[in-house]
């Protein structure tokens, strides 16, 4: 062999032996101990749509959050005024994120001027007017403050949910932010979709408030609803039928402790093993709970979870000891996903589903199957087509695309570990792989065509050889360039399954590069030093 | 030697350009009256938002049976239908976005089916929902990303070749994907992310082919410098049309397969390969270089 032959086979083989351990991994059930220590024990990482999954994206309605923190400002200025003597006739929340606040006279609202300064310095006035006497202003916050609200309630959803979704028990859950305020959440393998849909989104606000037992819920809700309380709902289900009904309460709007007070919830079960969650609350959360159940003895407790009544139990005695539980018909998985979020704690502010793909693992198989023995049955005919047009050469061209596809999978398994976003093999990515087939045949049918025609020109098998790979080189690369252009927008703007066919179709073109150029040359280049041949078979 | 087209084959492409462009007329105006008839392409869930669910039936129900189901489940408007591709008993549940609630469809559908049906008799394989916010967001994504791709492959192209190349080159790609479009439209099939993914696969695929061609005629024109330049086109497209139609062969071979075997999931995408592909070779050997003729009588390089 000479020098230039040497190398080129060293290249070969190595790329061949690394080739073969980046798949190994992917194609057995279990590596050997030692495995890991020497080499990569990444496999191809499939796609929602092969292994079965679910994909979510979430909207945080952060505007949401900026309300009520206004509205807890607002409450928190109107005390301060009271205290500070400055004296108003109205104060509300108005537009979403601003307060109006009417004060008694203009001395009063220099006073206020002063104050709000002083004191609320992300505060600003966006107009005022005399009304007579009195002058109505509109206040508005900072923008850098709601931005910086938005952020932050952007940031303790994806916290949150990280939480949730770690709890309930997902192998490799992806949860990532997605442009602005929305969030991407990837499950794989997840067998009850629906209930990890339910548990994600789930505010959780838990508080706890009395019921008004003055009222009657059927006079409330002909429309006579007390000053200061609101009708909220009980969901019950027959234990026999399975139908919900639901049953109304009138309750005082006051809330008297929130979920800030948990420390931990955990699921239980009573002496009929009925399954319960139980609470523990934090040193101040005991009591402060402790004092709303001695202030408030013998009346009914209601224990909301975002404005749904889970049970309003009579309180029969002061609690102490931080202890509280909340009972309602629960089922096992209900109580257990009920004590998840409330573990994980409540969302600043809603979500909202904006997407949603699943796939159920018996079709995930189906497509692998499917397109698994499509490519193989495709890429036969190509083999055959090959041989039957090129003859010799076709075979040369068929070593170089079954090397195409093991030199694609080997880079497939290897990618999740040096880019740090997923790289996933998706249906249509298969797609691509099968593609590529054809087109990598593209590269040699070019060189071939161009081998033939220096032959007919009469040149040597030496001359043609070499002059049918130096001018096919150009054309190869000026051609494949647009492909992997179009492959590079569809990686930038594609969902998952999209993304798996442009990295399949990029990296095919790179890989039947290589074969087409370094391979299927050096097989020619050994023939052509080893036997006396006067024309090529091709 | 097995050849498809004989070396010396000399077909006169270039005198019969305007029988290619009248085809090729025809063809776009077919395709553009489908569209205008249509309202335009017809959205899938992606662009247009809604909900899609595909169940499976242990046996093969009645199509009514599930549309009765689900009207008894008060799903008013839910369309279904068989979906052959995937398999036997397999159905489409589709439902437009009107609804504000899309978050419990899914699980409303499950329900009313279950009404109807043995619990164990079917399974609910795949579901899809898309709010109509992303679905609008994903339309102008897609725009964006079709104009960046053909944007970045011309600049190429003008980089690599002369502008009046580069013009061949968009007549071809915009007739391919005007083509492809058309027959999407004529053969009611949704207009999906995967069919976008298909399109620009075409366009790459055909500027490809289109650029094996040019990269011939830039040989060719130092050579044949005597010669006319409608017969320089002639020689090249010649030369070059066994390798053409080779790759698109192997390449259509493959996309065949991958259309009846691979399930139904990749069905229309592979459907729109194969469609703009045949349209994609076809335009590379006749509209572009045709057009680039067309263009240099119009318009005659002083120096060449």
């Amino acid at each position: 062999m000479t020098r230039s032959l040497q190398w080129r086979f060293l290249l070969i083989l190595a790329v061949l032996i690394g080739a073969a351990i980046f798949l190994y991994p992917t194609f057995v059930k279990e590596l050997p101990s030692w495995w890991p220590k020497f080499f990569p024990q990444d496999k191809i990482h499939l796609g929602l749509d092969l292994q079965g999954g679910m994909h979510l994206t979430f909207e945080v309605e952060a505007d949401k959050a900026v309300e009520s923190s206004v509205e807890g400002i607002k409450n928190d200025l109107g005390n301060n005024l009271k205290k500070e003597n400055i004296f108003y006739t109205y104060l509300d929340r108005v537009q979403g994120n601003k307060i109006e606040v009417v004060l008694l006279n203009p001395d009063v609202k220099a006073r206020f001027d002063s104050y709000l300064k002083e004191q609320y310095p992300s505060w600003k006035e966006a107009t005022s007017q005399r009304e007579g006497d009195r002058v109505k202003v509109l206040l508005e916050m900072d923008s850098r403050q709601i931005a910086e609200i938005k952020k932050s309630a952007i940031d303790q959803a994806l916290e949150t949910i990280r939480n949730r979704v770690d709890q309930f028990g997902v192998a490799e859950p992806d949860i990532s932010r997605q442009g602005e305020n929305m969030i991407l959440i990837q499950l794989p393998g997840i067998k009850d979709p629906e209930r990890a849909k339910e548990l994600i989104g789930k505010t959780a606000i838990l508080e706890f408030k009395l019921v008004d037992e003055e009222y009657d819920p059927s006079r409330a809700l002909a429309g006579n609803i007390p000053f200061g309380d609101v009708i909220l709902y009980q969901r019950v289900e027959d234990p026999k039928t399975g139908a919900v009904h639901k049953v109304p309460y009138v309750i005082k709007d006051k809330t008297l402790m929130t979920g800030d007070a948990l420390k931990d919830a955990r699921v239980k079960l009573d002496q009929n093993n009925r399954p319960f969650v139980g609470l523990s609350l934090h040193p101040a959360g005991a009591r402060l709970f402790e004092q709303v159940t001695t202030e408030n003895t013998g009346k009914r407790l209601a224990i909301i979870l975002d404005n749904n009544i889970y049970s309003a139990p009579v309180i029969r005695q002061p609690i102490s000891g931080g202890e509280a539980i909340i009972e309602g018909r629960f089922s096992m998985e209900e109580a257990r996903d009920l004590a998840i979020v409330l573990r994980a704690g409540s969302l600043p502010a809603p979500i909202k589903i904006l997407e949603e793909r699943t796939v159920g693992p018996s079709l995930g198989q189906d497509s692998i199957n499917k397109g698994i023995k499509a490519t193989i049955i495709g890429g036969l005919l190509v083999i055959i087509a090959m041989i039957l047009y090129y003859r010799m050469a076709g075979f040369v061209a068929n070593i170089a695309l079954i090397l195409n596809i093991f030199l694609l999978l080997a880079i497939m398994a290897m990618l999740p570990a040096v880019l740090p976003t997923t790289v996933a093999l998706t249906l249509p990515g298969i797609a691509g792989i099968a593609l590529t087939l054809g087109m990598a045949v593209d590269a040699n049918v070019l060189i071939y065509e161009r081998i033939r025609e220096e032959m007919r020109l009469g040149k040597p098998p030496g001359a043609a050889l070499a002059a049918g790979y130096s001018r096919a080189f150009l054309t190869i690369m000026d051609s494949n360039v647009t492909t992997v252009i179009a492959a590079l927008v569809l990686l930038q703007f594609g969902t998952g399954p999209i993304k798996g066919f442009a990295i399949t179709l990029t990296i095919g073109i790179a890989v039947s590069m290589f074969t087409a150029i370094v391979v299927t040359r050096f097989i020619f280049d050994v023939v052509l030093n080893n036997f006396r041949i006067k024309r090529w078979s091709i | 030697m097995f050849e498809i087209i004989k070396p010396g084959t000399k077909i006169d492409f270039m005198k019969r350009k305007w029988i290619g462009f009248l085809f090729s007329g025809i063809v776009m105006l077919i395709g553009i009256i489908s569209l205008v008839v249509h309202g335009g392409p017809i959205y899938g869930i992606d662009f247009a938002g809604g909900t899609l669910v595909q169940v499976k039936f242990s046996q093969p129900v009645a199509i009514d049976a599930i549309r009765g189901a689900l009207q008894d489940g008060e799903l008013e408007g839910a369309s279904v239908q068989g979906f052959e591709a995937e398999g036997k008993g397999e159905y489409l549940i589709r439902l437009q976005a009107s609804s504000a609630d899309l978050e419990g469809l899914s699980t409303t559908i499950k329900a009313a089916l279950a009404k109807r049906f043995d619990e164990k008799s079917f399974e609910v394989r795949r579901v899809e929902m898309v709010g109509p916010k992303v679905g609008k967001d994903l339309r102008s994504k897609a725009i964006w990303a079709t104009v960046i791709a053909m944007a970045m492959m011309l600049i190429y192209i003008s980089f690599r070749f002369d502008f009046r190349f580069a013009v061949g080159a968009v007549v071809a790609i915009c007739h391919d994907v005007i083509v492809t479009i058309g027959v999407l439209s004529l053969l009611n099939i949704e207009f999906s992310i995967l069919i976008l993914a298909a399109l620009l696969t075409i366009v790459g695929y055909s500027i490809n082919d289109t650029i094996v061609v040019y990269d011939r005629i830039r040989e060719n024109l130092p050579k044949m410098r005597r010669e006319p330049f409608e017969k320089m086109l002639n020689v090249t497209v010649n030369e070059t049309l066994s390798r053409t139609i080779l790759t698109g062969m192997s390449t259509l071979m493959v996309l065949i397969v991958l259309f009846f075997m691979g399930g139904g999931v990749i069905h229309d995408f592979t459907l729109t390969l194969i469609v703009g592909i045949i349209f994609g070779t076809y335009s590379s050997v006749y509209i572009a270089s045709a057009t680039v003729l067309v263009w240099e009588n119009k318009f005659p390089k002083k120096k060449r």
